[in-house]
């Protein structure tokens, strides 16, 4: 039975990536937005040459939540133009696998994002990116996993409504605020002058209790919401 | 319960009209003065508005796994009763805070998290707004998400040291404070019941407007 | 060279101290609240203004918002009506 899960979950992610390495456009494109949101921070704060001290964590974030949110849209975009999430639906198989399967893919294209993103944004912004680097991985993987639980439950319902475009990061944004929260602050407090470990140590521990309620929640609506 | 509503609503109205005298009666606070008697309007509507939350999500749930049409009403009555009491604490709490710590706002986690609950209660009636067909099912995913940050509000100030006073003070208030205080919740209270089951029953009706006319079409 | 860096130092501490004292000596949040019979003087005036219009507010706004479920209601109520009398 578990294994049946994770068999469905990894059909679902490996056709999403393998739709992904054809045509290579949600990744370009997130991948080229996240790098602009990064640019625009830059000309925004950046003054006499030198960018204000504690602003990398916020503008990593920034960047991550916002690209996220552009590579959901895109994916369930991709799904609803060709109709095949109802067909995805329609196969006789848990519904919260499938949505497993969605969450993953999503997860490995945003991770290839940030690997872009995290040196970019401490080259750019002076941030220690490699002084605690399993520290700041987790940080950086607890909070994209709590973002995209709810982003990709609210993309999947948002396939059958009006205006889904602006929907997504109004309804996002607010619910996933807690994980904003305890990323930027846990990554500020690895990036200031003298690193307070503990202060992000806590800030992974509230990360992890925020991923446990969102996943939680979203495989238990999956299901029922996604029932016409 | 219809014949209810404008007797609740009347007497909640003659409660809050006669509220000043009690609130006057009321002693002052040592360090904070008369600017602390905000604190009568404010903390019942913050409680309401944490209520509504509550009942938002559990009708949401109700019409979610349930499969109840009618809970959805109560989930969208409560909501934008949410949006109500929110906005009466979030107006009061600030008024109050620029006299008694010398800002409007400042960023600690309760006040962050009251903020942030509204924005959800906001974007809830957005969506039911301009959402269209399909979006109550959505709606009521997004209200459970919306309840699990209740008990991150109320318990954020007994967790972080922050400037707001913590829940604690309300069962040690004297009982001169008490109770005005108390009266205030009661009159707050009923006129949250009785506002609830019109909002309510307006959606109601306008479900079984809905149905009329499709029933209508098919004749 | 030496004691130019000693003395930058020392100036950052200063400037730093209070900053920090500052953060370490934020006032711890009230549990409970004290009675006392009369206003601290100096105080009045602009604290009525406040209780005033939180209180108007309360007021302008569930009024505002009963008086819009009033008419919505009377809205789709009318229509109820219609469309029953139109179905018989």
């Amino acid at each position: 039975m578990i294994s049946d899960f994770f068999r469905v979950a990894w059909h679902v992610m490996r056709k999403d990536l393998t739709v992904e390495v054809r045509s290579k456009e949600v990744l370009l494109t997130t991948l080229f937005f996240a790098v602009s949101v990064v640019l625009v921070f830059s000309f925004a704060i950046v003054r006499e040459g030198r960018a204000p001290d504690d602003v990398a964590a916020g503008i990593l974030w920034v960047a991550v939540s916002f690209s996220g949110t552009l590579a959901m849209g895109r994916t369930f975009e991709r799904e609803r133009y060709n109709d095949t999430l109802r067909a995805l639906l329609l196969a006789p198989s848990d519904r919260p696998a499938i949505y497993t399967g969605k969450l993953l893919g999503l997860l490995v294209l945003l991770a290839l994002v940030e690997m872009v993103l995290v040196p970019l944004v401490g080259l750019l912004f002076n941030a220690p990116v490699l002084a605690f680097p399993g520290t700041l991985a987790a940080l950086l993987v607890l909070g994209t996993v709590g973002f995209s639980a709810v982003g990709t439950l609210f993309a999947a319902m948002l396939v059958r409504v009006r205006s889904r475009d602006t929907l997504l990061p109004v309804l996002l944004y607010p619910i996933t605020i807690p994980v904003m929260i305890a990323g930027v602050r846990g990554t500020a407090a690895l990036f200031q002058e003298t690193p307070d470990l503990p202060m992000a140590q806590f800030w992974i521990g509230l990360l992890i209790v925020w991923d446990a309620i969102f996943i939680t929640l979203a495989l238990w609506t999956f299901e029922p919401v996604m029932t016409e | 319960m219809t014949k209810l509503n404008p007797l609740l609503i009347g007497l909640s109205a003659v409660m809050l009209g006669a509220a000043p005298w009690m609130i006057d009666r009321a002693p002052y606070e040592s360090t904070m003065g008369l600017v602390q008697k905000v604190f009568y309007f404010h903390f019942p509507s913050a409680i309401l508005f944490l209520v509504a939350a509550l009942i938002c999500g559990v009708a949401s749930a109700i019409f979610l796994f349930g499969k109840r049409p009618r809970a959805d009403g109560w989930a969208i009555a409560a909501a934008e009763l949410g949006l109500l009491f929110g906005s009466l604490t979030l107006v009061t709490g600030p008024l109050w805070a620029r006299k008694a710590w010398g800002v409007w706002w400042v960023w600690d986690p309760r006040l962050t998290s009251s903020l942030l609950l509204w924005m959800i209660f906001s974007a809830y009636l957005l969506l039911r707004r301009y959402g269209g067909p399909g979006s109550d099912k959505l709606g009521a995913g997004m209200a459970l998400f919306g309840m699990a940050n209740v008990p991150f509000i109320y318990v954020s100030v007994n967790v972080w040291r922050t400037l707001h006073p913590q829940t604690s003070v309300v069962p040690t208030l004297p009982t001169d404070m008490g109770l005005p205080l108390w009266y205030c919740f009661a009159a707050f209270t009923m006129l949250f019941i009785a506002l609830l089951n019109l909002r309510a029953r307006l959606e109601h009706q306008r479900a079984r407007v809905e149905a009329l006319y499709l029933a209508e079409d098919e004749a | 060279m030496r004691f130019c860096r000693t003395f930058l130092m020392l100036m950052a501490l200063a400037v730093a101290a209070p900053v920090i004292h500052a953060s370490a000596m934020q006032p711890p949040s009230q549990s409970e609240f004290v009675p006392v019979s009369d206003i601290p003087p100096g105080e009045q005036i602009p604290a009525m203004n406040i209780v005033g219009a939180a209180y108007g507010f309360v007021w302008v706004a569930v009024l505002g918002y009963v008086w819009s479920i009033a008419r919505r209601l009377q809205t789709v109520e009318a229509e109820l009506a219609d469309l029953e009398s139109r179905a018989k």
